[in-house]
């Protein structure tokens, strides 16, 4: 049987109306009296694409500031790497960002790699480019399903993950998991491809554009989604700088900067493909740079699924202080045995020194910064990760747009909460 | 439109700081940079504003603790790294129109960690201090907004200090927070 609650008394009810004194300063003085309104959006709301609260202050429909809260998905990975060897802290870095964990093994692994001054052989490059870009459309195949679904398109959503599921099946062969494969490793990667995924990717190569296209005729002339799209979220590219966003959130602004043309790693100046600017800088741009950058990276995986057929070699480096021996050379070298033993129960050490390495994920710039102690656990690792930074841009996006605009702006930098609180 | 040279960043603060920039070094073909923290805000404007450097972006702000024996009058460059304090903090900075990047390096006491806030240089800063200020205690002055980033608000203690216990953390709910936080020797100092 329900029973009635019984009326809070006053000073009860008004009790939270003290703490917004916290706020001072941080929203403007009109919403201290009531003039505008504080609303919670989060941490639960679906278009916050994870549990980001953001308090939004309204003047009417219109968003006077944004204050982000972070931090529910903090898990402490820069802590608990400190307390792992090199190699075994490397599955942690899967959960950062957890819709392109390739692309996190790579800049922890080419972190690491700097540190300890190891070269990557040939064949190991290429595979690690052919991972990074089919992470690359797997990422935006999920950004551009969600983004979509929150803007009201609802079957892109069906769509767009009918195809990642063939990328994360291309994982599972490359890895045995779909999703937290920790396949990219310091040294190379952690084994040669199987035989049949090569025609495997060249199967999705065949069939993607096609479906690529598919997306753009549901997408990028209908009118209502230009109108949700065009002119909304706008951020000038010197404020996009000052606010140090990368990657298409900056490209969109027309800033033509890709650590992968920019600062080359794994072989990428040796790649023909273009990097997609936008010129205005709102929503509708960067969502054509990443439909253009579906293409640059089928691009690319073609040049490197063909050069993967001719390079044979080693697919991680022959230095066994830092890579472990061949599975069958343990049975004859009692040398690899000896490497294999020091190297999964000790590590290696890496040098009381310190080193920033950054490459370009689906989101923009992840910086790896790693400083050691001469023994075989770091002192620190960082993570600069690129959905944190954007996060901290959201006010500059949101300030004077609709509430109705404020998932567009979201989905439109495409933040993981993963990513952002570690 | 003419672009300057590329100026060494080495030089050109020598030259414009003389006895504040404390320590440079070169690893892995990164340079490092350590200037003396009183000077952190006119260092950072003028390794931006500078023609011939023109830092344009910060890419990163990290913290690491020297915690326990890694630092003092030992380390001090002769042989090995310049450690004179216990927490230093790097700001990354990228320069988009010559390409490269530097680390400028700023060391902060042990008693009571303070920093100029760069926010007013790279708005970038804010977030990434606003972390370190969380999980490593330093407190940058300056900063316009204060409160903790990732931890809850009443969390006790910085966790990525070195002399931070890492072990099992029991989540924290409403209903079992008290009897948590009787088991924490730490929480009730």
């Amino acid at each position: 049987m329900a029973v009635a609650t019984p009326p809070q008394p006053i000073e009860e009810q008004r009790r939270w109306e003290g703490s917004l004194d916290q706020l001072r300063g941080l929203v403007s003085e009109r919403a201290i009296t009531g003039e505008t309104m504080l609303l919670n959006m989060g941490p639960h709301h679906p278009s916050t694409h994870g549990v980001l609260r953001l308090l939004l202050e309204l003047d009417g429909e219109q968003i006077v500031s944004c204050l982000p809260d972070i931090g529910f998905l903090h898990t402490g990975i820069e802590k608990s790497i400190e307390d792992k060897t090199y190699e075994i802290a490397l599955p942690l870095t899967d959960r950062m960002d957890y819709l392109s964990p390739m692309s996190n093994n790579m800049a922890y692994a080419a972190a690491v790699e700097k540190l300890l001054d190891l070269e990557v052989p040939e064949r190991g490059q290429i595979i690690r480019v052919v991972c990074l870009e089919l992470a690359r459309c797997a990422s935006h195949l999920v950004w551009l399903g969600t983004h979509a679904i929150d803007m009201g398109a609802m079957s892109v959503l069906l769509y767009a993950f009918r195809e990642r599921e063939r990328v994360l099946g291309m994982f599972e062969m490359l890895s045995g998991q779909r999703m937290m494969s920790s396949y990219i490793r310091p040294g190379g990667v952690w084994r040669d491809v199987p035989d049949d995924f090569l025609p495997t990717v060249k199967q999705f190569l065949n069939d993607f554009p096609a479906k690529v296209d598919d997306y753009e005729a549901l997408l990028t002339q209908n009118p209502i989604w230009k109108d949700r799209a065009q002119g909304v979220g706008v951020i000038e590219p010197d404020v996009a700088l000052a606010y140090g966003l990368t990657g298409p959130a900056l490209r969109g602004s027309g800033v033509n900067w890709d650590l992968r043309k920019a600062q080359p790693y794994s072989g990428y100046e040796t790649y023909d493909f273009n990097v997609p600017l936008g010129e205005h800088g709102d929503v509708y741009d960067r969502y054509l740079i990443r439909i253009h950058e579906f293409r640059e990276s089928m691009k690319i995986l073609n040049q490197a699924v063909a050069r993967l057929e001719t390079v044979k070699g080693p697919y991680r480096s022959q230095n066994h202080k830092y890579c472990p021996p061949l599975r069958s050379e343990l049975g004859q070298s009692m040398e690899a045995v000896i490497h294999h033993f020091k190297l999964w129960t000790y590590g290696y050490d890496a040098p009381d020194d310190e080193i920033y390495n950054a490459i370009e994920s689906p989101r923009g710039e992840i910086g790896c910064y790693i400083h050691g102690t001469g023994a075989n656990k770091p002192r620190r690792v960082h993570f600069k990760t690129p959905s944190f930074i954007h996060i901290s841009a959201l006010p500059v996006m949101a300030k004077g747009y609709l509430l109705a605009d404020m998932v567009a702006i979201i989905g439109s930098v495409d933040i993981v909460l993963g990513d952002c609180d570690r | 439109m003419e672009i300057p040279a590329a100026r060494n960043p080495v030089d050109v603060l020598r030259e414009a700081f003389g006895e504040a920039v404390a320590y440079v070094k070169e690893f892995r073909d990164e340079t490092t940079i350590v200037v003396d923290s009183a000077l952190a805000t006119e260092v950072l404007d003028f390794l931006r504003a500078s023609p011939g450097l023109v830092y344009n972006m910060l890419s990163d702000v990290s913290a690491v603790d020297y915690y326990p024996d890694d630092y003092g009058k030992d380390f001090d460059g002769q042989d090995g790294d310049y450690r004179p304090e216990r927490f230093a903090v790097s700001y990354h900075l990228l320069s988009m129109l010559y390409n490269r990047r530097l680390r400028v390096k700023f060391f902060a006491v042990e008693d009571d960690p303070r920093l100029p806030t760069a926010t007013m240089i790279f708005p970038a800063a804010n977030w990434l201090e606003r972390e370190i200020a969380d999980m490593m205690g330093i407190v940058f002055e300056g900063h316009a907004d204060q409160r903790r980033l990732l931890m809850p608000d009443n969390w006790y203690g910085h966790p990525h200090r070195r002399d931070y216990p890492l072990g099992k953390e029991t989540v924290a709910f409403s209903f079992n927070e008290a009897e948590i936080s009787k088991h924490k020797p730490f929480a009730t100092d």
